[in-house]
């Protein structure tokens, strides 16, 4: 589905992304972990066509994403910090990208805007929101068009429990009808159940991308959290890992 | 495109200061054509307020719209748009507006009191001037990093073409005054739509029989067809070329 080879890009001093290979599939659920500052969201900001690199390419269900914006129909979105018009009410905003997105009402996933109860606040202008029902708008709008793919970074910060449990229960739910879902997250506990690989980032460098049995097998843990630590400590980096990543890169197989 | 641009319109009518130009514009015409007896008097008058205040306005305006808009801009982006359809709605949108205001302000009382080629030529420039200084500034805030820079850079640029420019041709002029100027005079105003529209509208009045030799070589340039396709065409000019410049920026800018 997402097919991303030899990926470069540099903010002046910090070299944001160094030579990313991956290969994304339909039904897996990617987490993308790292420590502040890894490129994470500049890796997902470089699938949505919204910071360009300065080398390599990514590749959307087998086609280039260079100009024709038409692949992004098929990706939903929610960013770290959702930044909506300040003017524009929740109802319009909705209307508004429906009305973009050419969607009839019966192709619409209206289950987050139903849970979440937004119906209520849609003619509350945005910049009236508190962070966490932005957060909650955003959620809706990533799951709203019904999307192949799900790009959602850190889905779950700003969210009360119940909520976050909601999204939670979504993901799944739509991780169950074959979809590809990436996202990022510091908060390991709400992953653990949900994610099927794990791609782990370090200042731009990808140090592995591999199924989180794999993962588990490797380090002896159990838990996500525990398993990240001991990679992060330095622990047997090497040794039995199947590299994804490097089968990827020889045989060069498309999606 | 228009889809765009109509929210584009809607949210710049919110914000009143659209209405408080028109109004402006409209309790000023009225009252130069009141006060003065001579229609081709208040015409004269009225041209310099649209030769300082249209592109003033419009440069401040434009840029303050685009950096107040920036969070609909990355919005959009992740929708499947085109970066350059998303930079031309804007462009549409604020155009459109800065243009109804200056037909409704300037227009209707120039139709109204002054109906004839005079007043159809300063409503040309003004439109004109409109377009030009919206494209500008929308190169100056595509290029700036950050509102304050945007803003000043727009100043700068306002300032050049109402104040230095003229200052640096006077400049010029006199150094050389021994040599016959008419000629490159004329090249040199296309440097500057705001001195390429006073003289369009000048020599379309009474006026132009005080200047002289110039005068009279000018008048028969401008009063020719393809004075009025010269001056067109290089306001078109100067509304593509900026614009151009920007949606080029805007394609390789990270957002």
């Amino acid at each position: 589905m997402i097919r991303i080879e030899n990926l470069s890009k540099r903010f002046k001093k910090l070299q944001a992304l160094d030579d990313i290979n991956a290969l994304f599939s339909t039904g897996q659920v990617v987490s993308l972990i790292g420590p502040n500052g890894s490129g994470k969201t500049t890796l997902i900001k470089s699938i949505l066509g919204m910071v360009k690199a300065d080398s390599g390419t990514i590749y959307v269900n087998g086609k280039k994403i260079n100009g024709d914006p038409s692949y992004r129909g098929q990706i939903g979105y929610m960013p770290q910090i959702g930044r909506y018009p300040d003017n524009m009410k929740v109802g319009q905003l909705f209307r508004m990208l429906k009305n973009i997105r050419k969607m009839t009402d019966a192709e619409l996933d209206t289950d987050l805007l139903v849970k979440f109860n937004l119906a209520s606040i849609f003619d509350k202008p945005m910049r009236t929101l508190s962070g966490g029902t932005r957060q909650k708008v955003s959620a809706a709008l990533a799951f709203y068009f019904n999307p192949d793919i799900l790009i959602l970074d850190e889905p779950t910060a700003g969210l009360d429990p119940l909520s976050s449990e909601i999204l939670k229960e979504k993901i799944m739910q739509e991780k169950r009808k074959d979809k590809l879902i990436l996202i990022t997250s510091h908060i390991l506990s709400d992953l653990d159940e949900l994610t099927t690989h794990v791609m782990y980032l370090q200042e731009g460098k990808m140090i592995f991308l591999k199924d989180i049995e794999t993962l588990r097998h490797e380090t002896g843990q159990e838990k996500l959290g525990k398993a990240i630590a001991y990679v992060m400590k330095g622990g047997k980096k090497e040794a039995l890992w199947i590299d994804e990543v490097l089968a990827v890169k020889t045989t060069g197989q498309p999606d | 495109m228009l889809k765009l641009s109509r929210y584009v319109l809607y949210d710049i009518l919110r914000s009143k200061v659209i209405i408080a130009y028109t109004l402006f514009l409209f309790i000023v015409s009225l009252s130069l054509f009141q006060l003065e007896e001579n229609d081709s008097k208040a015409i004269l008058s009225l041209l310099n307020i649209v030769l300082i205040v249209v592109p003033l306005i419009g440069m401040i305006f434009t840029t303050i719209h685009y950096y107040n808009s920036y969070e609909f801009i990355e919005l959009m982006l992740s929708q499947p748009l085109s970066r350059t359809r998303i930079l031309l709605s804007e462009y549409g949108g604020v155009a459109l507006s800065l243009l109804s205001a200056f037909f409704i302000g300037v227009g209707i009382p120039v139709l109204v009191f002054a109906f004839d080629e005079t007043g159809l030529a300063l409503l040309f420039t003004g439109a004109a001037l409109t377009l030009v200084f919206t494209s500008i500034a929308f190169l100056a805030s595509v290029k700036a990093r950050d509102k304050a820079r945007g803003i000043g850079a727009a100043l700068l640029l306002w300032f050049y073409f109402a104040l230095i420019f003229d200052g640096l041709l006077l400049l010029i002029l006199f150094a050389f005054s021994d040599y016959p100027m008419e000629k490159l005079t004329l090249v040199l105003s296309a440097l500057n739509p705001i001195d390429l529209g006073r003289i369009f509208i000048m020599l379309k009045m009474d006026i132009s029989a005080l200047m002289g030799y110039t005068g009279a070589l000018y008048k028969d340039f401008f009063g020719s067809a393809t004075g009025i396709l010269y001056t067109g065409g290089i306001m078109l000019l100067w509304i593509i070329l900026p614009l151009w410049r920007a949606l080029k920026i805007f394609q390789r800018k990270d957002l």
